[in-house]
């Protein structure tokens, strides 16, 4: 790397002892380039075998890349700790102005220890570094409000974010989310709840700095070429034009949209909660984190009367995807598109990770349905299918926890089964709920294999995508072979912190290229090599905390609801597994 | 010709502007821009861009005590840094907030309306027109 390039130096907070210092590591990103591979690293230095992940030995850290700021669309922050939900390796990624604030800040990684004794939030402007009072900011619930207080007494508008957490973070729901610029998170695994148990309500960071680059004539031509790819290419395209939510027709033609906690995978409503009728009815801007000329991101304008008094509005910006859609949409039931936004907007003001809220009100519905649970253990709710009000009531109840089943329900469907009953359709996989894919074995054995257990670790659905349009059947052994290889690649883009949505701008050349103007010199068979062993590092922390492939559980549910290949099939599914840990550890 | 901030309502916050100024000169980053894009205050309202809008007659220049900013041809100003003493007043003298400043050199840093931002503008936001009389036209 470039030896004045900022990327180097890591940042360690200790929140305990209010003290912070600076460390150059170029071992580590020499070694592991950024991202993923230094924070895996880091969280090997830092976090103790077997502790408490809301614990103060829990380390927080963030990680950004040497194309940050240098190139579009790496624009990503990873964050590592240890996950209060699955207790084994929490790893989210997170867009908007974190990664270029981050490193705009001078700094390659920032490491969060200890635990406060009062409400703080950390305030890192360049080398300033301060402990502020958050005493006043704890207890006010809204993600929104808190960065509205935030904004106004922090300086650095536009060249900052501001991370932070709502009252479910507060009350150490394990699936709690970070939020930053409104509308984009450290979105599963409980960073929220990591945040919480420090009594941190939020991290602001800003800066503004040039970069050394290796050639300064090539660098034009290299961002000029990776540019115009990102602005040209129909993918891009995709991402802007509909967004994420572009993918509910096709999935649901197919046969693969998870509808009623899975009971079927096609939904009747799926046409009211496409992208295509959010984008005609309810558009109201679209958004792009820093540096990504792309804009991905949807926001709905909601207009709604008060109710209380005649021509009493108000109009409320929601963010919606494909996944949000999918886990308070299609799995709940819900095709009212309002209903739909409005449990969005509660669980974005509240911090929670839609995906892991709308799993779980999904089995606490069938659960009522099926005599599991009662209204003495719901306080009176009636839980049904597409009934949002009764959603939005339970969504409160269980950030609140006033009784053992709430309290069951913040800790997520696993822990919430396994008190209850109804393992058999508790739609989690290694832990964390399932994202919005039944298309075949591959998206199920790739959550349950991937490293965070998130359909972005290897993307399986994509490659049961490609089996069915080859109609030629995979073995369990090329599937997982498959799975293993996109895993690999992707914590090379995960290291760059390149958002994955530019996996086909960002292939091994260009990496290498770009790379190349950052002083880091890789040929891209060494990217390859280099992803195998982030991969295997990651693996080593997941079995040094009692993560093993022989324990993952199976609900049943993926067994009786048939896909777009047909009927899974439990074997292939354990063959797949035993593959990859033949891979892996032998 | 001048840098038109077109309609800030297309803009999408991705800030490649700010990063193209700094490019322009010769600078990966962004402590060179000498464009801005912040919230409305918060994302869901929008965004607005702050950049020179050429005035014909620039406050900045009027206030510069040593000569360093000249009106320029068309409006705006250009900048002479080695008459610069890094006072200030120009920043204080523009109530849009377009004079930037470059800690390193404590110097003033101002657009010089060459339009290279415009071309990395995805979404409208920004366009190098003729100079026409400055109007309401412009954002």
């Amino acid at each position: 790397m470039l030896q004045d390039d900022t990327l180097a130096n890591v940042l360690y907070v200790d929140i305990s002892k209010k003290r912070f210092w600076i460390e150059k590591r170029q071992d580590l990103f020499e070694k592991y380039i950024g991202g993923a591979g230094v924070a895996i690293q880091l969280l090997h230095e830092e976090c103790p075998k077997g502790v408490d992940p809301l614990g103060p030995e829990n380390p927080i850290i963030f990680a950004v890349g040497p194309l940050t700021a240098l190139f579009p669309l790496a624009s990503k922050t990873v964050a590592m700790f240890k996950s209060p939900h699955t207790g084994n390796l929490g790893e989210s990624h997170c867009g908007g102005r974190s990664a270029i604030a981050i490193r705009m800040a001078g700094y390659g990684a920032i490491v969060i220890k200890g635990a406060s004794d009062i409400p703080l939030y950390l305030a890192i402007h360049d080398n300033q570094i301060y402990f502020r009072d958050a005493s006043s900011l704890w207890g006010i619930g809204s993600c929104i409000t808190v960065g509205r207080i935030i904004r106004e007494n922090e300086p650095a508008a536009g060249l900052r974010t501001i991370m932070r957490i709502g009252t479910a973070g507060e009350k150490l729901v394990s699936y709690a989310c970070v939020t930053t610029e409104t509308y984009r998170h450290f979105g599963r695994l409980g960073l929220g709840a990591v945040f919480g148990s420090k009594k941190l309500k939020a991290v602001v960071i800003s800066g503004k700095r040039s970069l050394p680059v290796s050639d300064g004539k090539l660098y034009q031509k290299v961002y000029d070429e990776i540019y115009q790819a990102a602005i040209g290419s129909p993918a891009m395209k995709k991402y802007h034009h509909l967004g994420t939510a572009e993918n509910v027709l096709p999935l649901n033609e197919f046969g693969g949209l998870p509808t009623r906690n899975l009971q079927q995978a096609k939904f009747e409503g799926a046409s009211e909660i496409s992208g295509e009728t959010f984008a005609e009815h309810y558009l109201g801007r679209r958004l792009a984190c820093s540096h990504c000329p792309v804009g991905c991101i949807h926001i709905a304008a909601l207009r709604e009367p008060y109710g209380d008094e005649p021509y009493f509005y108000k109009t409320s910006m929601i963010s919606y995807d494909f996944e949000p859609i999918y886990a308070l949409g299609s799995m709940l039931g819900g095709s009212d598109p309002k209903g739909v936004l409005r449990l969005m907007e509660r669980i974005e003001v509240w911090g929670l990770d839609a995906m892991s809220t709308g799993v779980v009100l999904a089995w606490a519905t069938e659960a009522q349905e099926r005599g599991a649970i009662s209204e003495k253990e719901t306080m009176g709710i009636k839980l049904g299918w597409g009934d949002y009000t009764a959603y939005m009531e339970a969504v409160r109840l269980l950030i609140e926890q006033p009784n053992e089943f709430y309290q069951a329900l913040s800790r997520g469907v696993e822990h919430a089964a396994s008190l209850y009953g109804g393992e058999d359709y508790a739609l989690a996989f290694g832990g964390n709920e399932m994202p919005g894919y039944h298309t075949g074995p591959g998206a199920h054995i790739g959550v349950l294999i991937g490293a965070r257990h998130s359909h972005l670790d290897n993307a399986g659905y994509s490659v049961d995508q490609k089996t069915l349009a080859k109609k030629k059947p995979t073995s369990p052994e090329e599937l997982a072979e498959a799975l293993l290889a996109e895993e690999r690649w992707r914590q090379v883009l995960a290291s760059l912190v390149v958002c994955f949505f530019a996996r086909g701008i960002y292939q091994p050349d260009v990496v290498s290229k770009a790379l190349h103007l950052a002083g880091f010199d890789i040929a891209p068979e060494a990217l390859y090599r280099i992803g195998e062993e982030i991969h295997r590092e990651k693996y080593r922390f997941k079995t040094r905390e009692g993560f093993s492939l022989d324990k993952l559980r199976l609900p049943k549910r993926i067994f009786e609801t048939s896909s777009p290949l047909g009927k899974l099939n439990e074997k292939f599914i354990r063959g797949a597994i035993e593959h990859v840990k033949k891979i892996l550890f032998e | 010709m001048k840098l038109s901030v077109v309609d800030t309502e297309r803009c999408v916050g991705c800030q490649s502007c700010m990063f193209a100024c700094s490019r322009r000169q010769g600078e990966a980053g962004i402590a060179r821009t000498c464009i801005g894009v912040r919230s409305v205050g918060g994302m869901e309202r929008g965004f607005v861009v702050i950049v020179c809008r050429a005035c014909d007659d620039p406050p900045c220049a009027k206030v510069c005590p040593t000569g360093a900013l000249k009106p320029r041809r068309g409006g705006g100003v250009r900048v002479d840094i080695t008459k610069c003493t890094g006072c200030g007043y120009c920043r204080d003298a523009c109530p849009i907030g377009c004079v930037f400043w470059d800690d390193e050199i404590n110097k003033p840093m101002i657009c010089v309306h060459c339009g290279y931002c415009a071309q990395f503008c995805p979404h409208g936001v920004l366009r190098l027109e003729k100079r026409e009389k400055v109007g309401h036209a412009s954002g």
